[in-house]
């Protein structure tokens, strides 16, 4: 199965797990099957067009899905997502 | 500018000069560079003592803050002595006592969209060590505009990131910058602040000596900077990765902006405002014997360091557990400074109509401060 590394500040909606096993096909799917057993992270991921919103950067392996084909992109058995907030450090 | 080595230097640099590609040409470059630091906090600290001890000619310091108790845990500039001061003074002090031979310049200010222009233009290269969205993005618009190379770095909790923005390439371009990565910020709240979020006290020395290295090796031209890339490290489950940062066409930096209304920061002063009551007076209501509810809405481990013996309902809940909260008699609401709590307040009364809140101005810090100094102001 495919693995979503979680970051730091939204693992406080994923009872402070820093992984999730998936088995979408897409890193649309993978994400949204991570979204919907951790109700709680919806609205920080998607906006109301169920698009991967822009403060959160998401990576197959090493690459931007940006630069893929977006949440398009084919997810491999064995991939790894990241997720990557924005983080500033201190007051925001 | 001479930027020969006087043979006291040659002495203290001695290893670097040792190293094959860096040599007595590389120690010479550091004399010549010039470095803002943009924080002199948990990551500056860091950064700028090794910058120091490193040789780094020019080095200004930009913050505008005192040293807290709070700060001790992480920022290693300053000791016990120095709580109460200038940050940016302190550090000079503290440099200047490790390396002499450096030209330190303090700025005791805010780096604001009026002075940054005017701060960057001085210096080759701009280490963020910043602790807010909307100075990074200003840190980040004032580099690229400016021509300046950004060495950034972020912590949070157990978490740092680290790149080079805007770093020279080959054919005349720059490398991508902050908004390339991250377009727009969090909306406030997502990421929670170092009072609630924390950070491990030793993961801004490691981060922040990551950062150093970068800067270093900007100046020198040693190595392969870490531009068009973005390090993450977390110190939890000891793994790093080294992600792509690819430049966005649709990234456009024409200007400077108003940052707090860019990162959707609305100032105290445009929001609705809350009934309060003083610490002073909480102190008589209890010492009268008054019949009211006290409602704690920080965090669980804020709350166990120290608290007022109110009931305990973090602000991320409040709502979930507004039929805990009473409607008949006073109910005061605090958490550490009074912000959290005012938002807590607005929340209750918009949602379910309370009009009997009252919030205690200055939170747990100002009760610390005006009434009982035996609790911890954390």
């Amino acid at each position: 199965m495919a693995k979503i590394i979680i970051p730091t500040p939204l693992r406080k909606f994923t009872d402070n797990t820093s992984s999730f096993e998936t088995s979408g096909n897409t890193v649309q799917e993978a994400i949204e099957q991570l979204a919907q057993a951790h109700s709680g992270l919806e609205r920080h991921l998607f906006d109301d067009n169920r698009n991967i919103r822009s403060f959160i950067k998401v990576y197959l392996g090493e690459d931007d899905i940006n630069s893929l084909e977006k949440g398009a992109t084919a997810v491999a058995s064995n991939a790894v997502i990241s997720i990557v907030p924005a983080i500033a450090g201190g007051i925001n | 500018m001479n930027t020969s080595l006087t043979p006291a230097e040659m002495a203290r640099y001695a290893r670097h000069i040792a190293i094959p590609e860096f040599g007595l040409q590389g120690q010479e470059k550091l004399k010549a560079g010039r470095v803002l630091v943009i924080g002199s906090g948990g990551l500056g600290s860091p950064v700028l003592l090794y910058l120091a001890a490193a040789g780094v000619g020019h080095i200004g310091i930009v913050d505008f803050d005192t040293v807290d108790d709070s700060n001790l845990q992480r920022q290693v500039l300053f000791t016990t002595e120095d709580v109460g001061k200038s940050k940016a003074e302190t550090a000079k002090e503290r440099l200047l006592a490790l390396n002499p031979h450096l030209d330190i310049v303090v700025y005791k200010t805010r780096f604001t969209r009026e002075n940054a222009l005017d701060l960057v233009k001085d210096y080759d290269v701009v280490a963020d060590g910043t602790d807010n969205f909307p100075t990074r993005y200003l840190v980040n618009d004032a580099c690229v505009l400016a021509g300046k190379v950004n060495v950034y770095a972020s912590i949070f909790q157990f978490e740092g990131q680290v790149s080079v923005f805007n770093y020279p390439l080959p054919d005349g371009s720059r490398g991508p910058n902050y908004r390339d990565m991250f377009p727009e910020p969090p909306p406030p709240g997502l990421v929670p602040n170092c009072a609630e979020g924390g950070v491990l006290g030793v993961l801004p020395g490691i981060i922040g000596s990551m950062q150093a290295s970068e800067v270093i090796k900007v100046l020198t031209g040693v190595g392969e900077p870490l531009a068009g890339r973005l390090f993450l490290f977390d110190a939890a489950s000891f793994t790093t990765r080294i992600l792509k940062v690819q430049k966005s066409l649709d990234t456009k930096i024409e200007g400077l902006i108003n940052y707090e209304q860019f990162c959707g920061i609305v100032s105290p002063d445009e929001l609705r405002p809350v009934k309060e009551i003083t610490v002073q007076e909480l102190y008589d209501w209890q010492v009268q014997g008054a019949d009211f509810q006290l409602i704690d809405v920080r965090e669980p481990h804020e709350y166990a360091t120290a608290n007022l013996d109110g009931e305990l309902i973090p602000l991320g809940s409040v709502s979930g557990a507004a039929h805990r909260i009473l409607k008949d008699k006073k109910v005061v609401v605090h958490c550490r400074s009074g912000v959290r709590s005012a938002k807590a307040i607005r929340e209750l009364e918009d949602q379910f109509g309370f009009e009997n809140l009252y919030n205690l101005k200055g939170g747990i810090l100002a009760w610390a401060k005006e009434v009982d100094a035996s609790v911890p102001a954390v």
